[in-house]
């Protein structure tokens, strides 16, 4: 309802955020500008890559006047177009700013910073990803986290019982589009509120799970057997990205593969002109002959199937067991990068890395020590970087990123 | 149609009252077969496993209701299960999922928490009210965050409820495990895991002997007033209005961003209530798992009493009697307690997808008007 | 030319069809024969689309068979209608609007390479040749939701003939087109009926059935009452056998007596959900006692002009004065408190809030005002006293207060909102499409009620893309193209051509 809004814009939210940041970092920082030993930032580049030394304060103080001066014109709605850009251009700046910040004084390796990124945006991707199928057929899943889980325990549970990691993970996958299939069954056939369709399946997750857990997998001696590292041929010889890029774990690779071919998919073929035009106009879609249900169920199976393979990547490619509730959200902020990436594939995996990134970047904090007004920055600070990230990215995004028409609505003939 | 049926559809019509009944009936009737059949399916999972389900459901009957003092800790067990029902309920009527009771829960509870323990040496007549408007702002705070995002931004309550859940509890965390300076923790407790404990001033009158405390009666008032604050206020129609039909508010002049807003807060003032409630009756001190689930199971509640406030009480006895009597269930038939769980969750299925229930037991669909609106898709 | 030899292409033999509490179509008999133009006229709830709905297997008759060329066929699904050649253009397309035009065309019939993989640029001059065969310009790589309604309608048609149809059903197709537009569509309706297609053409408006049609067939009811030629009838013959009695063509009315300038704007500038200007540079005035009539095809800026003179939009640019008080950008409420009453243009969505008893939709505006309300607490006497002489009054036909708005009649619903709108203190009306898809005998009651207040010194501003509405009720007509007034007549002088033509942006 944008026309009907009164009073503040969104721009002018975000203009202020920056705004703010920008005076935070010009009072950080000024106090340090003209002394004659400067704390410089190491950034590293992998072990015998290129080192970048960056004064710190001189550089933060620039983006402090950057953020600064165009923050402000950002309030006023009379600019809002020439200001738009500028804000664009801020956001840019944001990670390099804050892994400068970071590194004051220390050294840290940007490479690893990037693998870290890639590694925590995995299960993000994997999971907008199975959001992506379900809600372009048009049925809103919030039942990611749930589908998660349910991967996660049942893969962990076939690994303890059969000893093959890899059926494990098809156990993942099965089990993600079972909870779908019900999920679907819920929401499809019965019409029930997509939304509290998907609570049920979350609430059930949890039970379910917990109830194995505690029933079976605790009494089992579990090894820590997590997938291995498979580096690719070649590729991974590649100097700074080769290894970051082709020396990773499957599901990381499957997640790849995933995103381009989903793409592809989507855009390019048959089924995916048809899962669009079910999500956008379910009922111009069944006139032509397309069966909106199978449509929707397909989807909504293979999105659960997605969702549990990021489920595996949980038990069985990091920890190498199952705790309660161990996908801690990550299904919702999959949701928020889904959004973020306007329902695209690319996109989606755009933001699932930014959300990575906002993860790694709290246990970079950790590593590095950093300091707020003189004593350690607690734990829980940075734990919450990534659910603070989601809903400033979801408050700034959504409404300008349109989702399918028919999403939400149940198909009736 | 024939003509008889439509002259009886006439005379329905005619009878309000008799139509109240027959709609009340049949509002009754699906949850109480939901629940049955929840349990039908309970016993054939505990089956399943090869445990006991006589055993195990005689377990949870004589654990929840069987006995004064189980009647007794089933009361004190469903008292946040009722309020924070109603603060589910409530953001469902304005068509807002509230699925963050559990971070305004902690919100409500960590306040009290401060006011409890700070303010040694005040009369209880004035520090238990404090310490209770203090849970109820916390949580209305808590609240009307998502609520103020949703209406300014038409960014979805629900995943920033969830998102305001991680961060309340991961402040909570902060609060209560840091250690230099302690800032709510107790140094007292070595496993770190919980505050100081309240004043005696603070705490909520109790039945000598018992768990009991005051908490159950607020449970009844604050039923009694979303009630009245729903359906004979003009605040109330305004709520029920936006969530109802949007559109139409705004044509009606309602602002419906103010009033997203302000029901999002009232329903995470109901949630801190509860958490005050707990922390100020039973615990008298706030530990980080305090209330783990509590707002999944808060969305069962009002599911099964759909959504009607003064359902809730039986709704939130019924939650409350399951969780208290599982321990004997446990006990009883060596089972995980996590079976209750799954019951709860198939519980909430066959409330929210009634189409379920209505067709095993071929009960008539919905009237039109009849249906319940829950939530909406993203940024609308 | 179309004998009694030509070949019938398709037939429906007692066709019979019932909903709950109504029957839709009676017995209903008809046939095409190849390369003919056939004319379904009849009112709201005739059972026209429900009887076209049957033959292209959206429906399924209860009773009766349908016969495509000569061979008996049960159609289960519009996707079998398309099978046996019969294409259907719906009164709402059924466009993707974020694809384009060559993607909404083969949806379902895709042209593919490897079996699997689109094949945009064949299906693009599959396009191209129909295009050039049946004179039906379109581009293929346009965006569908940029495209003018006209040139939507025509998508269609070619989504239909793509699939090789060679009956053609339009649902309605001049309801929202310009008079241009719609001889346009005619002149591609020969186009096509020359080629040996055969069309259906459903439609309530008299003047275009003389035009095109070769055959005519009126349902009322859901009965056939009649079937005729253009040339064995007239207007008001058709108008006759379409309502069934002898309809008054114009509403009765004494000359307007306007008073002072009650509603005005200057230089009003509102946008539409997508940013665009929709209502630039808008000055009106409306006095007391005069109903002013926009008329205009849909899409034209009417809604948003409508949403900005009741506070539902913020204007960018321009003022908007009220009895004296501006109130561009006001909340809606403030602009009703100063005495404006507004019957909205979607009635169920905005009206009404549908799943709430009659008491409560009673009060939509004025829950908060007494007597219905002291201070925060509701007066339910109050409330209902109101809500029955509203019922009384207005002749809204509903068995109780208590039933859900949802329950009843569009007819009654919309006398319901107009009782409700009357019933406050107010001097100016603002009412968007207040007749849409209702029932004669209610259209005529708002008619009479509207004027009646025009005669008690009510300022009117009244938008319809009714043509005839406009132009029986108005005193004064503005005629509103792509955001802009683009002329302002006289009601008295005006005629349809003219009107038509200033419409469609000519002058």
């Amino acid at each position: 309802m944008p026309s009907y809004r009164r009073g503040i814009s969104r721009q002018q939210i975000i203009a202020a955020f920056f705004a703010i940041i920008g005076i935070l970092i010009l009072l950080g920082y000024a106090p340090h500008l003209g002394q004659p030993d400067a704390t410089i930032s190491r950034l590293t580049f992998g072990l015998g890559g290129p080192v970048l030394d960056v004064p710190t304060a001189i550089v933060m103080f620039s983006i402090g006047i950057i953020y600064f001066s165009s923050g402000i014109p950002g309030l006023l709605r009379r600019w809002e177009r020439t200001t738009r850009w500028a804000l664009w251009l801020n956001s840019l700046l944001f990670v390099p700013m804050v892994l400068i910040a970071a590194a004051a004084g220390k050294q840290t390796n940007v490479l690893t910073m990037i693998a870290e990124t890639l590694r925590l945006g995995t299960p993000l991707a994997l999971g907008a990803l199975a959001g992506l199928y379900c809600e372009r057929s048009g049925v809103i899943n919030i039942a990611i986290e749930g589908m998660m889980l349910f991967g996660a325990a049942f893969g962990f549970a076939a690994l303890i019982f059969t000893g093959n990691i890899w059926l494990g993970v098809l156990t993942a996958i099965l089990l993600g589009g079972i909870a779908a299939l019900l999920h679907g069954w819920l929401s499809i056939h019965l019409q029930t509120d997509q939304i509290v369709s998907g609570t049920v399946i979350n609430i059930l997750a949890i039970g379910v799970t917990g109830y194995l857990r505690r029933s079976y997998l605790l009494s089992s001696p579990g090894g820590r057997v997590t997938l291995s590292t498979i580096p690719i041929p070649l590729l991974s010889d590649i100097p700074l990205i080769g290894n970051v890029l082709f020396n990773n774990k499957p599901i990381f690779y499957m997640m790849l593969v995933l995103i381009v071919s989903t793409h592809i998919a989507l855009f390019y073929t048959r089924w995916g002109l048809r899962i669009r035009a079910v999500g956008e106009n379910p009922r111009a879609a069944d006139i032509l002959g397309i069966n909106v249900y199978r449509t929707r169920y397909l989807n909504v199976v293979v999105g659960g199937m997605i969702a549990g393979l990021a489920g595996a990547w949980f038990s069985l490619e990091t920890v190498g067991s199952f705790d309660d509730g161990m996908t801690s959200g990550k299904g919702f902020i999959a949701l928020a990068a889904m959004i973020f990436g306007k329902w695209t594939p690319f996109g989606a995996f755009g933001g699932a890395m930014l959300f990575g990134f906002a993860e790694a970047l709290g246990t970079r904090f950790q590593i590095l020590n950093v300091e707020l007004w003189g004593s350690p920055l607690p734990i829980q600070f940075l734990q919450t970087l990534p659910y603070i990230t989601t809903i400033v990215v979801l408050a700034g995004l959504i409404g300008r990123a349109t989702p399918p028409a028919a999403i939400g609505q149940p198909y009736k003939k | 149609m024939t003509e008889t049926t439509q002259q009886h559809e006439q005379l329905r019509w005619k009878l309000p009252a008799w139509r109240l009944i027959k709609y009340l009936g049949l509002s009754f009737l699906v949850p109480v077969l939901a629940v049955f059949t929840a349990l039908v399916l309970g016993a054939l999972i505990i089956w399943l496993t090869g445990k006991d389900w006589m055993a195990a459901y005689i377990g949870l009957w004589q654990g929840s209701f069987g006995s004064p003092g189980a009647i007794a800790a089933t009361l004190v067990r469903s008292t946040p299960f009722i309020i924070t029902g109603l603060a589910v309920a409530l953001g469902f009527k304005a068509g807002l999922f509230n699925i963050g009771a559990e971070g305004q829960l902690y919100a409500g509870a960590l306040l009290a928490v401060v006011v409890g323990t700070s303010l040694v040496g005040w009369p209880a007549v004035i520090h238990v009210p404090l310490a209770i408007v203090a849970g109820a702002v916390g949580g209305m705070v808590w609240g009307a965050i998502p609520g103020y995002l949703k209406a300014r931004t038409g960014a979805h309550e629900v995943i920033n409820t969830i998102m305001l859940n991680y961060i309340a509890l991961r402040m909570t965390e902060w609060l209560i495990k840091n250690r230099t300076p302690y800032i709510l923790g107790d140094p007292l407790d070595a496993s770190g895991s919980r505050t100081r404990f309240i004043a005696a001033s603070a705490v909520l009158p109790h039945i000598p002997n018992t768990n009991l405390h005051v908490g159950i009666l607020m449970a009844g008032l604050l039923t009694f007033l979303v009630y009245w604050l729903l359906y004979h206020t003009t605040i109330g129609f305004e709520v029920r209005t936006i969530g109802a039909n949007p559109a139409a508010a705004r044509y009606a002049g309602i602002r419906v961003p103010r009033t997203m807003v302000l029901a999002m807060a009232l329903s995470g003032m109901l949630a801190g209530l509860a958490g005050a409630g707990e922390v100020l009756g039973v615990e008298r001190a706030l530990k980080t798992d305090f209330f783990s689930g509590l707002g999944f199971d808060s969305i069962a509640v009002a599911l099964l009493a759909r959504s009607n406030p003064l359902a809730m009480i039986a709704s939130g006895l019924l939650w409350g009697g399951l969780l208290n009597g599982a321990r004997l269930m446990q006990v009883r038939a060596e089972l995980s307690i996590d079976v209750i769980k799954i019951v709860q969750a198939l519980i909430i299925m066959f409330v929210a997808a009634d189409q379920i229930v209505r067709w095993i037991y071929r009960i008539r669909p919905h009237e039109p008007g009849d249906e319940m609106t829950f939530s909406r898709g993203w940024g609308t | 030319m179309i004998s009694d030899d030509t070949p019938i292409v398709l037939e429906a033999q007692h066709i019979t069809k019932h909903f709950p509490g109504v029957v839709a179509n009676d017995d209903v008999s008809l046939h095409l024969r190849q390369g003919e133009i056939l004319a379904l006229l009849g009112e709201n709830g005739a059972g026209k689309s429900t009887l076209m709905n049957i033959l292209y297997g959206l429906y399924h008759q209860d009773a009766g068979e349908i016969w495509v060329r000569g061979v008996p066929q049960r159609i289960a699904s519009p996707y079998e209608a398309i099978k046996l050649g019969i294409g259907m253009v719906h009164q709402h397309f059924q466009l993707v609007p974020v694809m384009t035009v060559a993607e909404n065309v083969m949806l379902g019939a895709e042209m593919t390479r490897l079996g699997f993989f689109l094949d945009i640029s064949q299906a693009v001059k599959h396009i191209q040749a129909i295009s050039r065969q049946y004179g039906l310009v379109v581009d293929p790589h346009a965006l569908v939701a940029n495209l003018p309604v006209g040139t939507q309608q025509r998508v269609e048609i070619v989504k239909a003939l793509y699939r090789h149809a060679d009956i053609l059903i339009l649902d309605e197709p001049t309801a929202v087109l310009t008079p241009q537009e719609s001889a346009e569509l005619f002149q591609i309706m020969r186009s096509l009926t020359r080629q040996q297609k055969s069309i259906i053409f459903i439609t309530h408006k008299l003047g275009e059935v003389l035009t095109v049609a070769d055959r005519i067939i009126v349902l009322r009811g859901g009965h056939v009452v009649g079937e005729t030629t253009p040339s064995a009838t007239t207007q008001s013959q058709l108008a006759a056998m379409m309502v069934g009695r002898e309809v008054l063509l114009r509403v009765q009315k004494k000359p307007a007596q306007p008073g002072a300038v009650v509603l005005e704007t200057r230089g009003l500038c509102v946008l539409d959900d997508r940013q665009r200007m929709a209502v630039d540079g808008v000055d009106l005035q409306v006095r007391a006692g005069e109903i002013l009539g926009i008329a205009g095809v849909q899409g034209n800026g009417q809604t948003e002009l409508v949403a900005a003179l009741t506070g539902l939009r913020v204007p960018v640019a321009g003022s908007i004065t009220v009895n004296g008080h501006e109130v561009a950008g006001a909340t809606p409420r403030r602009i009703s408190e100063l005495g404006v009453a507004h019957i909205p243009e979607d009635r169920q969505r905005e009206g009404l809030v549908t799943s709430y008893p009659l008491i409560d939709n009673a009060v939509l505006e004025m829950y908060y005002q007494p007597p219905f309300a002291r201070g925060v607490r509701v007066d339910q006497p109050a409330k209902l006293g109101h809500t029955q002489r509203l019922v009384a009054e207005f002749d809204v036909r509903t068995p109780n207060i208590y039933v859900a708005a949802n329950a009843l009649s569009g007819g009654n619903q919309q006398k319901f909102i107009v009782a409700r709108e009357f019933s406050r203190p107010i001097n100016v009306l603002i009412a968007a499409q207040p007749t849409r898809g209702i029932d004669v005998g209610s259209i005529e009651f708002i008619h009479q009620q509207i004027v009646r207040k025009r005669d008690e010194g009510m300022a009117v501003l009244l938008v319809s893309a009714e043509l005839d509405e406009i132009i029986a009720l108005s005193d004064r007509i503005a005629v509103m193209y792509r955001g802009k007034f683009v002329a302002l007549l006289d009601a008295a002088t005006v005629n349809r051509e003219q009107l038509g033509l200033l419409m469609a942006g000519g002058v």
